[in-house]
């Protein structure tokens, strides 16, 4: 399905969606409460089909974190960016999409690793690739390391 | 084929416990620095946890302080086997923000290293593959025919594995004067070799019983789970980026997107083989249609990305290969994300290997070919 | 050289001439040990050498090459390494069982050679149950096995050991059936007398097809016995990291590892014995020219001979089959070998009974 159609069909599902400029890909906003059903929907939906998340990305922006959902339908072949934004910086929250696309799990606890954005509902949020003792969360703009870190 | 069934003693009558079993981070057949904490019932698996981490390097972090030209060399040190096909992800990505138009000669020589990158890549996973499963000679057999290919790259650019042969913009020499003699002698070289192989291990009744309805993959789990590469189409999910988003000469040439819907390790296996064909195809139609021309397009000595997001797949041997820039318009991306495919197809290791035998877990974890810098990042 | 027992009896004389009957049997003993004990290390360091040229000559490469003439001292010096190395006890291991261990493997090799006749008049116990004084020696070996897999405390080693039990209890079925159906042929179990019934040609050719049937069970189940690829799942070090030795280093690894070879060797030779006449050389009918120069070849040579071929076919398995899974292992013994062997066991009663061999 083209960009134009999708934007229509996805316009009816959920408020306050926004549609940020993108010369690659077709790529919507969504708020952080409506995620989980958006998410759910995109899957199970005949027309959309999006089953395949080949990328989940976090982001550490100035006033929030943002998680970008990179999504591929291998039915139909369409792709789309589902972005979503936390609260703050402070406790980022999202809700979890582990439930819907199983492969969520393994990224979404590297985010939470890297960035300490915390997954809802998540089943098994822990450390993946820091050891359980590690403070701060290196991915963050602000996270300082004296020791190992080289700045140029 | 069929699922699994769970064999063994009844937990709650026979009055026996199960335990937990470390597999790695050094041990032979995880090939790096990989910890499978395990729980076992006597032999038999019902929990597979993989921990990793042990060699993450943070190169995401060291990205975001390096100009694109040091960022492509760092792709390098993830997945070693496919380090060209790395490095021609960030250099597509680049290329496309800054809408550079490569050479027709880059494209094609790019193509051709990329397979023969690939063809490395899968006779090393042949060689080890046999030796995980007891068939030491195969990892030598492996290695003879991976010889010729390093030999080549060694006289293209100076480097074995590591290439580092893409820059922006396009390549950083142009081939050597025997390149193209040295290809076609290995490529008749290795035509003669690959049933060799076959016959060593493939037609072995051994090897079919090992591999043969061992650890089946769905074709919905390979798609939830993002399984990619010959692993996720092995179990019937049409993931080659080559054939759904082509890339650099990849338009141009005829090759077959292997297929197959058994889901198990010897799915797995004669994909990669089949593969190999695929490549050596890929390469006999190129090699003697390399165009004249430049080796580089002409760029700034400073690469600054115009502010947006690029995102760039690849097919590594591995599978999807994703490099996602985010840039405020610096000399260096805001942030940058690899999605790499041994990371998604690790952790659908619990689901497959459910059930099986510590030995199949084995046979899996090879035909699922982990690199652990590619993992662990 | 042909008959060694003129020089055993030259010795005997001698001894009992100067010493007393009871001085002369414990010399006789002593020198028999010591020899013995000399044949098991160079057995062993020879087999290894061997192992490792002709493992390298199937994976394309040249194997050790550098140490003396064609790399013939570098097992002496790995030897050498092995006995300077650090013995590392693990700290929770049981300590008497983990010392034990090693030395019932080695005891249960040893004293399987003691039986193996080497030519005419070369054997040190010639008794008569030879057969199953073999049999139920080399089953002592799987005691040392599960010995050092429980006291190494190790979860590795107790799951190679535990497959190891599972598999040695289930393969000496299959070594017995086979030996015996070749007893029903010789009608001794006395190894001398197995040997002399081959003069007139080997069993492999007289016994017909049980006979070559009983051949290959035999080798395969025996290669199983002794832990050796394709079948070597108690060691499987790419999903056992090494198995039952996991822990073992230095001198107490370097036994495990001896006594391997040994065993392979032991092998080897008591299928040279029943199927092919031992020592016994070639012959051909009544081609007298060439039967002469046949046994112009000493029955030492022949039966060394036998035994290489049969070790290097063994070598050949290991370095071109992947390993079987230990449900797939157990399958082949008691749904393919033991019934096979069974039948052919009655097949051979039927031929002996009908005066059909030759």
């Amino acid at each position: 399905m083209d960009n134009e159609g999708l934007k229509t069909i996805l316009s009816a599902w959920a408020e306050g969606l926004e549609w940020p400029e993108s010369p690659q890909f077709l790529q919507v906003r969504v708020p952080a409460p409506a995620l989980h059903d958006f998410a759910r929907r995109l899957k199970e939906e005949h027309e959309t089909a999006f089953d395949y998340l080949y990328c989940l990305t976090g982001v550490d922006w100035p006033e929030y974190m943002e998680v970008v959902y990179h999504l591929e339908s291998s039915r139909h072949g369409h792709r789309l960016v589902v972005r979503a934004r936390t609260a703050g910086r402070e406790d980022p929250r999202l809700d979890t999409v582990s439930d819907i696309w199983p492969t969520a799990d393994a990224h979404e606890r590297e985010a939470y690793d890297l960035l300490g954005i915390r997954f809802n509902r998540h089943p098994d949020l822990r450390r993946l690739l820091l050891t359980d003792d590690w403070v701060g969360y290196p991915l963050r703009k602000d996270y300082k390391d004296e020791i190992n870190m080289i700045e140029l | 084929m069929s699922e699994l069934v769970l064999t063994g003693p009844e937990t709650e009558t026979a009055l026996t416990q199960e335990y937990f079993i470390n597999m790695g981070p050094q041990h032979p057949s995880t090939h790096g620095v990989l910890r499978l904490v395990l729980t076992i019932d006597g032999e038999i698996i019902r929990r597979v946890e993989p921990h990793i981490g042990y060699i993450h390097r943070s190169i995401e972090k060291m990205c975001e302080h390096d100009s694109y030209r040091q960022i492509v060399h760092l792709t390098d040190r993830m997945d070693y086997l496919s380090c060209h096909m790395n490095n021609e992800a960030v250099c597509l990505a680049v290329e496309q923000a800054l809408q550079i138009e490569v050479p027709e000669r880059v494209k094609v020589i790019r193509t051709i290293v990329s397979e023969l990158t690939r063809l490395a890549s899968h006779q090393l996973w042949w060689g080890v593959m046999g030796m995980d499963l007891g068939a030491i000679t195969s990892f030598l057999y492996g290695f003879r025919d991976r010889e010729m290919i390093n030999d080549i790259f060694e006289e293209t650019c100076g480097a074995r594995l590591t290439m580092n042969y893409n820059v922006p913009g396009g390549l950083m020499f142009d081939i050597h004067p025997n390149f193209q003699k040295r290809t076609k002698d290995f490529v008749a070289h290795f035509c003669t070799k690959l049933p060799e192989y076959d016959r060593l291990l493939s037609d072995n009744p051994i090897f079919r019983s090992r591999t043969e309805g061992v650890g089946y993959l769905s074709k919905e789990d390979a798609i939830g789970y993002g399984v990619t590469g010959p692993s996720g189409r092995a179990s019937g999910f049409a993931c080659d980026v080559r054939k759904r988003l082509p890339y650099s000469a990849y338009p141009q040439v005829e090759f077959t997107e292997i297929i197959r819907t058994e889901g198990d390790c010897f799915a797995r296996y004669k994909a990669r083989i089949l593969e190999m064909w695929e490549s050596l195809r890929i390469i006999e139609q190129l090699i003697d249609n390399i165009p004249e021309g430049e080796f580089q397009a002409p760029t700034k000595q400073v690469l600054k990305l115009p502010k947006g997001e690029y995102y760039q797949r690849v097919e590594t041997a591995r599978g999807d290969f994703g490099v996602y820039i985010i840039s405020e318009g610096n000399k260096s991306p805001y942030r940058l994300k690899f999605r790499s495919p041994g990371f998604s197809n690790l952790f659908v290791l619990d689901k497959v290997a459910r059930g099986s035998k510590i030995a199949d877990l084995v046979a899996i974890m090879s035909t699922f070919d982990y690199v652990m810098p590619d993992i662990d990042r | 050289m042909y008959d060694f027992t003129p020089l055993v009896q030259a010795i005997q004389n001698y001894l009992s001439a100067h010493f007393s009957p009871g001085v002369a049997t414990a010399i006789e003993w002593t020198l028999v040990i010591l020899i013995y004990l000399a044949f098991y290390a160079v057995l062993g360091l020879v087999l290894v050498y061997v192992e490792r040229r002709i493992c390298a000559f199937f994976q394309l490469r040249l194997g050790p090459n550098r140490v003396g003439w064609q790399g013939t001292f570098q097992t002496v010096a790995d030897a050498i390494k092995l006995l300077l190395k650090e013995p590392v006890t693990v700290n929770k291991a049981d300590k008497l069982l983990f010392n034990l261990a090693p030395f019932i493997i080695s005891l249960a090799a040893l004293m399987v050679l003691s039986v193996l006749p080497f030519a005419r008049g070369l054997q040190a116990f010639d008794i008569n149950i030879g057969l199953l004084f073999i049999i139920a020696i080399s089953s002592i070996g799987v005691v040392g096995i599960l010995l050092a897999g429980w006291s190494s405390n190790n979860k590795y080693a107790l799951i190679g050991a535990m497959r190891s039990g599972a598999q040695i209890v289930s393969y000496e079925l299959s070594v017995g059936l086979s030996l015996i159906t070749m007893v029903l042929l010789t009608g001794t179990l006395q190894l001398s007398g197995i040997i002399e019934s081959q003069a007139n040609g080997w069993w492999i050719f007289k016994g017909h097809f049980p006979a070559i049937a009983a051949f290959f069970l035999y080798i395969t189940a025996s290669i199983a016995e002794i832990n050796r690829g394709p079948f070597d799942l108690p060691e499987a070090e790419s999903e056992l990291t090494a198995g039952f030795h996991t822990e073992y280093s230095g001198l107490k690894f370097a036994f495990f590892f001896l006594a391997e070879f040994v065993n392979m060797f032991t092998v080897a030779a008591i299928a040279a014995t029943v199927f092919f006449g031992g020592w016994m050389p070639f012959h051909i009918g009544d081609w007298e020219a060439f039967n002469r120069i046949m046994d112009f070849i000493p029955p030492i040579i022949w039966f060394f001979i036998k035994v290489a071929a049969i070790i290097f076919l063994m070598m050949w398995f290991k370095w071109t089959f992947p390993r079987l899974r230990i449900d797939q292992l157990l399958h082949l013994e008691w749904k393919y070998l033991m019934p096979l062997n069974l039948m052919n066991l009655i097949l051979m009663a039927i031929l002996v009974y009908l005066g059909w061999h030759f």
